[in-house]
């Protein structure tokens, strides 16, 4: 029998040239800031100056600006770490383990993610800095360093001090497998610059690219290596912060389902996070052909999958709570559904499990304006399964005497908004200044999938 | 050379001696400038401002890098006993109002900073209350009075003497010498002395709570008014009717500890004393008692009657005509009880109601306690105020017939009923002083205030109980221009001999001839002044109590809502109000701090349409005795139904920055009957819900257990007989091998411990949750206070708590899952209590000793979880991992911070002098907890070592233990198979080291096998039925 493979759908639409793809890209870069982009930018600035008083606040004045309490510890800090190091998921999965599976629809959204995933990472970072008493020590004192104190060493059994190396780790892998990506581009960008300053800045940052097939030939083999090394850090980090919990005695935190679950919820909202913000780019710079309704269902079924993931993991965590017969475990989980924050696992079980569900319609899953939605739905969902596992586990645990309730104050709104701002300053900066597709990458695909070529 | 005459010149000009240049010759610049022009006028000129600029800003830099001067200055001449680093403990006496305490003052440096018990005093027997723990920080009130005020200024001693001595001269009606009750000797005799110079002096002492009604009854009774003395060590049975003995009746630490005494089980000693208590808010004396009926307090009369009734009909006696009572079946047993240990039983009743009392006294006789759990020779001499001559005082005073008043260390404008009449008829009074150490609302109305040390700065004796003694002597010279009142007494009186000499010279006459071991005066003051304490057998005639005839007269019944009293273990009667260490001290009962609130039942409460949240409740409008206030109302469980509790000693209006403004005065609503003080107010009572929005801050709202026996465990006395370990909880862990105990299931391999093991023993049995150890704690630690706002943030910094639990007997029901959940989050209306004090459980196997970051919180090679304050970076995980949430995080920089001006020990010059040394003052940012008192450790074995031996069980105790005035905690070295905590726990070696073997000894939370030092005492309740 013979069987022919079905021709392949072009992952770049609207019949691209490479030349057309250059202009697409680079222009971007090249001409003056749109009005939208201004607007978006001061948005973004006002966000950060609104949330740096906060943070002001609450390197003048104590944790105590935050909500926080005996019973309470943690709150909205550590949920927003958490959170946002899940959104810093998506990027290097979509480079790294999608490289490695040669999924070449991933080349036109992954230098968007991985830019998203660095910044996310900082904002991830700040958390556990700014959550400490005193930061001004804390910065240095929790990493291994030889010092003058005497016998003073960190201590290797604290997860926290995993997740130093687990962040750091992951941070470094990221940005430089960003930015060697960048490398060919910023070239482009300077060769076609019109402008000394602009010519020197992007060869400055081009590293002296000079396009030769001895360099392009190093250049993939460096992606590759780092796609390597960046795979495990994928399931690693979350595994890792996971741990500040699963190793813990309190209940509600010490399972060991945690690693999976906390994985697959990093991907699920990294992707959602990736979503949110591509529609816009792909909207505002008018890159629908670049990133077609294909990627973008695409994404939708990581979604679904990854959802019915965390889905399934939290009715396990009910039944091995029932199952195990602890009674503190029993309760905390009952607590958690009925207690005083019910309303945040209802927000929570509708986000993230129910809401997402409605990808199995294809014409939801490729509707923009649903995606759109659904994608900031999970990221809501998300945050708050964070503060759910965080807070409700800690409000009531062994000794009834100490339950207590959290509420937040206004720092901890603020300082949330500050790593918005900071979120958002640093994307609209990626944006209007570094191109925000691979176009190395994509020119590599342009031939074998475009429509125009074929002609 | 000397004819060569050169000349040198500048310029062509001055050879010529040009008259241009000439001009100008003189002048820097030889050109016109504009600036000297400005400098001829008026106003700053260019220079002016660069040098004012100038100095400007290096004043201003200099201001902000302004460095503190901290000055140390070292001992020229070291004084004989005050070594630096080493403390010195005086024996002294707390004298506050009409209530003492034998303690022993712990001073560094020549500083009071810690008081503890005296155990050589029978007094109080070496127990202290949070009160007086607390009082040395009032020692160092910056509001108390720095001079002596005359006419509202400031004085000197001279001007003010001069004056007093020529006014109370002039004086030619009655001078009124009001004061709470004095059992000092010296003081009475310095009084007498001023007596003797101003004849028209009369002494009128009232009490806050007044016992005039048992005075009187027991003049009537026995001849002799006066209070016997209680043991209730000897009683079997206990019957209190509203009498809070373990709280704030008479004499509480010496009280709790004879409880306690009843309350101890162990192998050889598997009886216990049984307490039936009738009342109506929920005290410490009903939250201990086996059987508690909440009643009206109209109620108890007749209550007190069918008792009486029920015990003549068994004695045969006379019976008299009693109402019906609501709980028959609880007076029935319990006086099944009291006729069963007759001669053992002790029956107390707090009312003020003289026919009620002398029902008391005839009870107590039928059951012959008299002579064996009453003594009414060594009669309690610390309640004298009679209330019919303090109000036939302000009836005097109003009426003109009062010319002068002598306020000694009382304030009755504040805490007396008849405050605003006593305020208003001092206007006509020609002349009052006051001796108060501060303008409270008393002495802001005289003329002239005399203010007395503070007792840590004084010389006094007392006679609290007849014929044993105590003595007070300074620990610091007087801090301001204060003196002694009764050295003001003597001056007044034109006397010029020292109080000390005087007192000397009283013993010497008095105590010194009436005892026979010591000959020589000196050596036996010596020896009296080191023990604090002297006793002799009281030369009076011994009473014999005979038949007591009763004239019990039934009162009307109450209508309405009834209004109750009560004096909480923390502020008290509202004299220390300023003491912010006690306004944080968490109520024992409600566990509220910084308010009074009116507590009412949870059915009143729906009554009202009341429905509290987290913290948050109403005001409601409060109108009793024709006053109105607004208070915040709270749900009581506990609280008889129709009655609504009150606290007193909140309110001040003149008490000082900390006490002003907190809560409100409940004295105004005590009402007269009969010239009696009452209590309650059982009739006209109304609450009225308003609409405003109020927040009571708590350190604990979680009220039940919710039923986890591996948090409480507890059993009946019976149960207990059968077996030692009823009521314990034994979890199990399942293994591939089969069910292993946790402590056989671990990651860990243990530490080792060398050379001490300290741990802790907390008996549940014997706890009465007085809160003595947490003021204790507080004051040993530096423990910041801070404020009700951040109590309301749940951020209370104590290391010591103790945890209050409601728990009933539950009917089988139907409910199951999330329904019973949800019920059993709900206290019941009369509930059992249980008082559980929780500190760091010091755990070997620690949960947060894994998971810092920087390894801040680390193992002692002695079993002590310590922490390094240096090393913390503030990441609160340890925190979080602690299951028993003991851990303290510093939210903000609680010293040196004007947020903070309740922290009064830390944030100004005067109160940081309470501070003790040896422990650091914890910056912002960094975590702490209960340290098991490391100092206190490591002092003891220095000492030990500087001596060349091992520490000796009970010389090294923590902060908590030593106060506790029921013995309920005890600290020790598990090492020493020899100490006390060794032998309690009957501790064995065994396969994975030390076993304990005392079945009632339980680690809270076993399952997670965090191994704790501290060791918990299961709760024994004498009751009949189980309560599993």
């Amino acid at each position: 029998m013979h069987a022919e493979s079905v021709v392949r759908q072009p992952l770049v639409t609207g019949g691209k040239t490479v030349h057309d793809i250059t202009n697409d890209i680079c222009g971007r870069v090249e001409e003056k800031p749109a009005k939208s982009w201004m607007l978006a930018m001061a948005l973004s600035l006002s966000l950060l100056a609104i949330g740096g008083y906060y943070v002001y606040r609450l390197l003048w004045h104590g944790i105590g600006e935050w909500g926080l309490n005996k019973t309470v510890g943690w709150a909205w800090d550590i949920t927003n770490f958490v959170w946002w190091v899940g959104i810093g998921h998506a990027g290097t999965l979509i480079s790294a383990i999608l490289l490695l599976f040669r999924q070449r629809w991933r080349m036109a959204i992954n230098r968007a993610a991985e830019a998203m995933t660095i910044f996310a990472v900082i904002c991830a970072a700040m958390f556990p800095i700014l959550h400490m008493g005193r930061p001004w020590l804390g910065a240095y004192w929790a990493l291994p360093l030889p010092n003058t104190f005497g016998s003073l060493w960190v201590n290797f059994n604290s997860p926290l001090l995993w997740d130093v190396f687990a962040i750091s780790t992951y941070f470094s892998v990221s940005l430089v497998f960003w930015y060697i990506g960048l490398i060919p581009d910023f070239a482009s960008i300077r060769d076609r610059a019109t402008t000394t300053v602009r010519k020197a800045v992007y060869g400055a940052l081009s590293f002296g690219w000079d396009g030769a097939s001895k360099t392009w030939s190093r250049y993939e083999t460096v992606a590759l290596v780092l796609a390597g090394l960046a795979t495990p850090l994928v399931l690693s980090v979350h595994t890792i912060v996971s741990f500040d919990f699963a190793t813990s005695v309190i209940p509600g935190w010490h399972t060991t389902i945690f690693p999976p679950y906390f994985v697959a919820g990093a991907i699920f909202s990294g992707f959602a996070m990736v979503l949110t913000l591509l529609l816009v780019t792909r909207k505002v710079y008018k890159l629908e052909d670049y990133i077609t309704v294909q990627h973008i269902e695409l994404m939708n079924i990581v979604i679904i999958v990854t959802g019915s993931i965390v889905g399934v993991a939290y009715i396990t965590e009910f039944f091995i709570a029932s199952y195990s017969g602890v009674e503190a475990e029993q309760y905390a989980f009952i607590n958690r559904a009925f207690g005083p924050y019910w309303w945040a696992y209802a927000s929570m079980m509708t986000c993230n499990v129910i809401s997402p569900q409605l990808f199995w319609f294809k014409s939801i899953r490729t509707n923009i304006a649903s995606t759109f939605v659904i994608s900031i739905i999970v990221n809501i969902g998300m945050w708050f399964e964070r503060f759910v596992i965080i807070v409700t586990s800690l409000h009531r645990d062994y000794i009834p005497s100490s339950w207590a309730m959290f509420y937040p104050k206004a720092a901890d709104i603020g300082v949330y908004l500050f790593s918005f701002g900071f979120f958002f300053t640093a994307f609209f900066l990626f944006a209007k200044f570094f191109p925000v597709i691979n176009m190395a990458e994509v020119k590599s695909i342009v031939k074998a999938t475009s429509e125009k070529t074929d002609k | 050379m000397k004819n060569n005459k050169k000349q040198y010149w500048k310029g062509l000009e001055e050879l010529t001696k040009n008259p241009e240049f000439e001009k100008y010759a003189d002048k820097e610049f030889a050109e016109y400038l504009p600036i000297n022009d400005e400098s001829e006028g008026e106003g700053t000129n260019r220079r002016d401002f660069l040098k004012m600029m100038g100095f400007g800003i290096a004043a201003a830099s200099l201001a902000a890098c302004e460095a503190p001067v901290r000055k140390a200055i070292p001992y020229l001449n070291k004084p004989v006993d005050v070594d630096p680093g080493v403390p010195n403990y005086y024996a002294s006496t707390y004298l506050n109002g009409s209530d003492f305490c034998s303690i022993v003052v712990k001073t560094r440096e020549g500083r009071p900073i810690k008081i503890e018990g005296n155990k050589l005093s029978s007094l109080s027997g070496g127990g202290t209350s949070a009160q007086v723990q607390a009082s040395v920080l009032s020692l160092y009130d910056k509001e108390r009075l720095e001079d002596p005020v005359l006419d509202g200024k400031a004085t000197t001693w001279d001007a003010l003497d001069k004056a007093v001595i020529s006014k109370l001269g002039s004086l030619s009606g009655k001078i009124a010498l009001v004061s709470n009750s004095i059992y000092s000797p010296s003081t009475a005799a310095a009084l007498d002395a001023l007596k003797a110079k101003y004849s028209n002096i009369e002494e009128i002492a009232y009490d806050q709570v007044s016992f005039s009604g048992m005075l009187n009854a027991n003049e009537k009774a026995f001849g002799k008014r006066a209070i016997p003395s209680y043991d209730f060590s000897k009683a079997k049975t206990i019957v209190s009717f509203d009498a809070d003995f373990l709280g704030e009746w008479l004499n509480s630490p010496l009280f709790n500890k004879q409880f306690a005494k009843t309350r101890k089980l162990g192998p050889n000693k598997k009886e216990m004393s049984r307490l039936y208590s009738f009342e109506s808010n929920l005290s410490l004396t009903g939250s201990n008692s086996d059987y508690r009926s909440a009643i009206k307090a109209s109620q108890q009369g007749a209550y007190i009657a069918n008792l009486y009734n029920d015990l003549a009909k068994k004695a045969g006696a006379p019976t008299v005509s009693a109402g019906k009572v609501g709980d028959s079946a609880n007076l029935t047993k319990a006086a099944n009880d009291l006729w069963k240990s007759k001669g053992q039983s002790l029956v107390v009743s707090g009312s003020n109601d003289e026919s009620v009392q002398g029902l008391v006294n005839a009870i107590n006789n039928l059951l012959g306690n008299y002579g064996s759990t009453l003594d009414l020779n060594a009669a309690n001499n610390t309640r004298k105020g009679d209330d019919s001559k303090m109000v036939n005082f302000v009836k005097d005073l109003n009426a003109g017939n009062v010319s002068g008043v002598i306020f000694f260390n009382c304030n009755p404008v504040y805490d007396h009923a008849l405050g605003k009449s006593i305020a208003d008829g001092l206007k006509k009074a020609k002349f009052s002083v006051s001796t108060s150490s501060r303008k409270d609302e008393t002495a802001s109305l005289v003329n002239a205030i005399a203010p007395d040390n503070h007792f840590l700065e004084s010389w006094n004796d007392a006679e609290p109980t007849e014929g044993k003694f105590t003595l007070t002597q300074p620990t610091i010279s007087n801090l301001f221009n204060t003196r002694q009142a009764q050295q003001s007494f003597l001056a007044w009186s034109g006397d010029q001999t020292s109080y000390f000499d005087f007192i000397k010279e009283n013993w010497k006459n008095t105590n010194f001839t009436n005892q026979t071991k010591e000959t020589n005066f000196d050596k036996f003051w010596d020896q009296c002044l080191h023990d604090g304490a002297f006793e002799v057998a009281s030369s009076a005639e011994a009473i014999e109590v005979g038949e007591i005839a009763v004239d019990y007269k039934a009162r009307a019944a109450g209508s309405g809502i009834e209004l109750v009293f009560y004096k909480n273990n923390s502020v008290g009667d509202g004299s220390q109000a300023n003491n912010p260490w006690l306004q944080e001290m968490p109520d024992p009962i409600t566990k509220a701090v910084w308010d009074n609130y009116l507590t009412i039942s949870r059915k009143m409460a729906a009554d009202l349409g009341l429905t509290p949240g987290d913290m948050t409740t109403k005001l409601v409008k409060l109108t009793a005795n024709g006053q109105s206030i607004t208070i915040p109302a709270l749900i009581q469980p506990g609280q008889a139904q129709g009655t609504v509790g009150l606290a007193l000693g909140y309110g001040r209006s003149n008490g000082g920055k900390v006490a002003n403004g907190v809560g409100q005065n409940a004295y105004p609503m005590i009402s007269y009957k009969n010239g009696f003080q009452e209590m309650a107010v059982t009739s006209g009572v109304t609450v009225e819900l308003t609409d405003e929005t109020y927040r009571v801050a708590q350190t604990q709202t979680h009220e039940t257990y919710m039923d986890r026996s591996n948090v409480v465990q507890e059993a009946t006395l019976s149960e207990y007989k059968k077996d030692a370990s009823a009521g314990r909880a034994f979890p199990m862990i399942s293994t591939y091998h089969g069910k292993e105990k946790p402590g056989n299931v671990s990651l860990w391999e243990g530490h080792k411990y060398p050379n001490h093991h300290w741990g802790m023993i907390v008996d549940m049995n014997s706890c009465t949750g007085c809160g003595a150890c947490t003021v204790s704690c507080q004051a040993e630690n530096n423990v910041p206070v801070v404020g009700k706002a951040e109590v309301l943030n749940r951020r209370e910094m104590t290391w010591l708590r103790i945890d209050r639990y409601y728990s009933h007997t539950e009917e089988a029901d139907e409910l199951s899952g999330l329904d019973k959940l949800k019920k059993m989050e709900v206290p019941a209306d009369n509930p059992e209590v249980t008082f559980q004090p929780m500190m760091c459980q010091q755990c070997n196997n620690a949960p947060c000793e894994t998971v810092c970051p920087v390894a801040a919180t680390n193992h002692s090679t002695e079993g002590i979880n310590q922490m390094a304050y240096n090393r913390c970076i503030g990441t609160r995980y340890c925190a979080n991992n602690c299951p028993y949430k003991v851990r303290r995080f510093n939210w903000f920089k609680y010293h040196d911070n004007r947020q903070f001006p309740e922290n009064t020990s830390m944030n100004n010059d005067l109160g940081k002098m309470v501070l003790n040394p040896d422990v650091t003052v914890r910056a912002r940012g960094v975590m702490e907890k209960c340290s098991f008192c490391v100092q206190r450790v490591q002092y003891g074995k220095l000492e030990a070592k500087k001596e060349g031996r091992r520490p000796v069980d009970g010389e090294i105790t923590s902060a908590c233990a030593s106060a506790c005035p029921s013995e309920a905690l005890v600290f020790g070295d598990m090492k020493d198979p020899n100490s006390r905590i060794s032998k309690m726990l009957r501790l064995e070696d065994g396969e994975n080291g030390l076993e304990v073997k005392e079945e009632r000894a339980y680690n809270m939370l076993e399952e997670i096998n965090v191994k704790p030092n501290v060791w918990y005492l299961t709760k024994i309740r004498n009751k009949e039925e189980s309560n599993a």
